[in-house]
């Protein structure tokens, strides 16, 4: 347990109620998931039940309970991108990767999400790698984006 | 080399979301560079800065170059471009003439009336000094003249309503919260802005956050609030940072924190991040889940206004409302009012998405008709395709067929079309559309995105899916129509919050205007789109084939056998049915049915 990372975070937040989730947030970032040893000691710092940041942990969908992999690719589901074949995309994705949306490769270098519109409706059929935006995603770009990330 | 030049020059950047993925900072750097190169001296500039998006997200990136007041606007600059243009433009004082915006583009900017957009693209979002230095901020020390109840008056006599969905009238909202007992009073803004196909509010905090602050500090004085809390969604990184900066800014110059501006008051707002729910853009999700908890709606006989966030009077308008403030302020009730329709005042962003040729933010007085939004700004369908629909308000909204093209826009209009304002998106649909599938879409997404709370909306949506589903996959009778008609009035009798009772929508405009699109899929069992897979084959039309291989080529499946310059025939055993050989044919040979 990193408990270190995980005071560093708490103490970057004044000690008022309302930030729950930015306390996951930032603690997510640093492990790429939420632990559960370092929730357990969230809970007990901030005086908030463990039940309660498990329900909340488990309703919103940026956080993950088990490790993602060292890029995250999210493929946007808005409508724009829909229209424009934003499916084709995920299944290339799927099978070049040999994954199912929501999993991570074996060997931890790409997790595969869905994402409600990320508002790139002018770049239609959009793909967020990590902090980069990939616009007019065809099938047959995969590929080659998937090889600019690849270690 | 050594130039003199005593020319002013200011280069802007488009660094929107599009503007960044399209190469924006790469382009900025690429200017610098070479201004620095050409040691480029002049009287004010050369300034290159980045500006917000100016809404013409498909011609990204988009450049003004600005030579003594003269201003020329390129697209699709690359960093090439970028040399190229500083060799040409600033230093032969000879424009590239090629690479400059068409006609596409005035067109898609002269119908527009933009006021909250006026500065984006123009102005730099990270720098206050800019926006002080047109005069920003003032409206919050004209307003504090004022006093509250003439603010209030004003915000009513201009008749700005929410522009986040339900378009309630935001003066008498605020009057009520500044009446509620209880201290503190909350200001919230509403930037989870879920919509699929919506942009609008991430291109104001991006573009312009200052606005929608000046806007917030407007209304926290008028309600008698001293706390405010943006609620953003972490999806919208860039719009995050931006905005975090413009607080520190504001900050600093005392327009936030104790005292502000000399005064009495004080107000400071802090940013909540959102974690991916879409149920949270709901008023009372989202109070819920800033109180650290899931972002479950709550039943709403006690308004907001009266309990709201820790159970205190609480006062929620979203990121365009919040921007409309200072402008109302600024130029008057009367002025302001004299802009929309009898009921719907102003102006209404409007993210113009899907099947068109101009996508792109559009900033347009209400009572527009839509045939001027996607016609004349949004120069029409893209390769010749026919108009379909379109699907305006989000998941919430419905999908409106060519015969509602002359009617207005306004909240009033599209309410009775069996449709919604929403927020602001509009997805144009073209004749390759699947109506039936746009609505599974829609209603996918309710059934992920519903919080599980309440059974109508949890199960009830879920039902509709599954009902979608068989009709897609060719096993609907005329009895699944009529059963998605009767859930659909479950659903919208019995749902806890907007986001249950307005789920069905989607379905029931589609059912409204497009019924026989759906008879074809369970009578005939044919998808008229072809969309379906179930319900589609394709096939070549031999005389119109040509033979040219192609579709052969790009089929996946190796489905497509024939000689070059022979007809082409598709082997239906092996057809996945996946679009390519029809998406490719260039003859139009290959049917779809």
């Amino acid at each position: 347990m990193d408990l270190k990372a995980v005071n560093k975070i708490l103490s970057q937040f004044p000690k008022e109620r309302g930030n729950l989730i930015g306390i996951l947030h930032e603690v997510q970032n640093h492990f790429s998931y939420l632990p559960e040893a370092e929730l357990r000691h969230i809970s007990k710092q901030l005086d908030i039940p463990i039940t309660q940041i498990y329900s909340v942990v488990n309703f919103y969908n940026r956080f993950s309970l088990t490790p993602k992999g060292k890029n995250e690719i999210c493929v946007c589901m808005g409508t724009a991108c829909h229209v424009k074949g934003s499916e084709k995309v995920m299944n290339e994705l799927q099978e070049k990767l040999e994954i199912r949306k929501g999993e991570t490769t074996d060997d931890m270098e790409f997790s595969l999400e869905e994402v409600r519109c990320i508002g790139a409706c002018g770049l239609a059929p959009a793909v967020v790698v990590n902090e980069d935006t990939h616009g007019q995603v065809k099938p047959k770009m995969v590929d080659k984006i998937l090889g600019s990330y690849k270690s | 080399m050594k130039t003199e030049n005593n020319d002013s020059i200011v280069i802007s950047v488009c660094t929107g979301t599009g503007g960044v993925a399209s190469g924006g900072y790469k382009v900025i750097d690429a200017f610098k560079e070479e201004l620095a190169k050409i040691n480029c001296t002049a009287k004010i500039g050369p300034r290159t800065h980045k500006v917000g998006c100016r809404g013409f997200c498909a011609k990204d990136v988009l450049v003004d170059v600005e030579v003594n007041g003269e201003i020329e606007t390129y697209q699709h600059v690359t960093e090439e471009k970028a040399r190229k243009i500083v060799a040409s433009h600033i230093l032969d004082k000879e424009p590239v003439k090629k690479w400059m915006v068409k006609e596409d583009y005035h067109n898609f900017n002269d119908k527009q009336q933009k006021l909250v957009l006026a500065d984006c693209g123009k102005i730099n979002p990270e720098s206050i000094d800019e926006y002080i230095a047109q005069n920003g901020y003032k409206n919050v020390k004209k307003a504090m003249s004022m006093g509250p109840e003439n603010i209030i008056e004003t915000i009513k006599k201009a008749g700005l309503r929410g522009r986040g969905g339900g378009g309630f009238p935001a003066g008498i909202k605020w009057e009520s919260c500044r009446n509620a007992s209880g201290n503190p009073k909350y200001v919230l803004c509403n930037a989870d802005e879920g919509d699929p196909g919506a942009f609008m509010d991430r291109s104001i905090v991006e573009g312009h956050p200052h606005l929608m602050i000046e806007g917030m500090i407007i209304g926290a004085i008028a309600i008698g609030s001293t706390e405010g809390y943006v609620y953003i969604r972490a999806e919208y990184p860039l719009a995050v940072d931006r905005l975090r900066l413009a607080l520190d800014q504001a900050r600093e110059h005392n327009f936030l924190g104790k005292n502000i501006f000399g005064s009495d008051l004080s107000f400071d707002i802090k940013i909540i991040l959102g974690a991916g729910a879409f149920v949270c853009g709901e008023s009372t999700a989202l109070m819920t889940s800033i109180e650290d908890n899931p972002g479950e709606p709550r039943p709403k006989y006690v308004h907001t206004t009266d309990k709201g966030l820790w159970g205190k009077p609480s006062n929620l308008n979203n990121v365009e409302t919040w921007a409309n403030v200072p402008i109302i302020i600024e130029k008057g009730a009367d002025w302001y009012s004299s802009i929309g329709t009898e009921k719907s005042k102003g102006t209404k962003i409007f993210s113009l998405v899907g099947k068109i040729n101009n996508t792109g933010l559009v900033e347009v007085p209400m009572g527009i008709k839509l045939r001027e939004i996607i016609y004349d700004i949004g120069g029409g369908i893209p390769k010749k395709k026919a108009f379909k629909a379109v699907q305006t308000g989000g998941p919430s909204g419905g999908c409106l067929p060519a015969s509602y093209l002359d009617k207005p826009v306004d909240y009033e209009s599209l309410y009775e079309a069996g449709s919604m304002m929403g927020s602001g998106g509009m997805v144009v649909l073209d004749e390759d559309t699947c109506m039936v599938d746009v609505s599974k879409y829609f209603l996918d997404f309710c059934k992920d995105e519903g919080c599980g709370q309440c059974t109508p909306c949890r199960e009830g949506v879920a039902q509709m899916v599954r009902v979608l589903e068989e009709i897609t996959e060719g096993k609907g009778t005329l009895e699944h129509l009529d059963l998605l008609e009767e859930l659909a009035a479950m659903i919208q009798d019995t749902s806890l919050c907007a986001l249950g009772t307005s789920a069905p929508n989607p379905v029931l405009s589609t059912l409204q205007y497009f019924r026989e699109e759906y008879e074809a899929h369970v009578v005939d069992k044919k998808c008229p789109a072809g969309i379906c897979k179930a319900l589609t084959i394709f096939t070549i039309d031999e005389d119109l084939c040509t033979g040219c291989t192609v579709c052969a080529r790009n089929c996946p499946a190796d489905a497509i056998t024939g000689a070059k310059k022979e007809p082409h025939f598709i082997n239906q055993d092996k057809c996945t049915t996946c679009r390519v050989c029809y998406d490719s044919c260039k003859f139009g040979a290959v049917k779809k049915g």
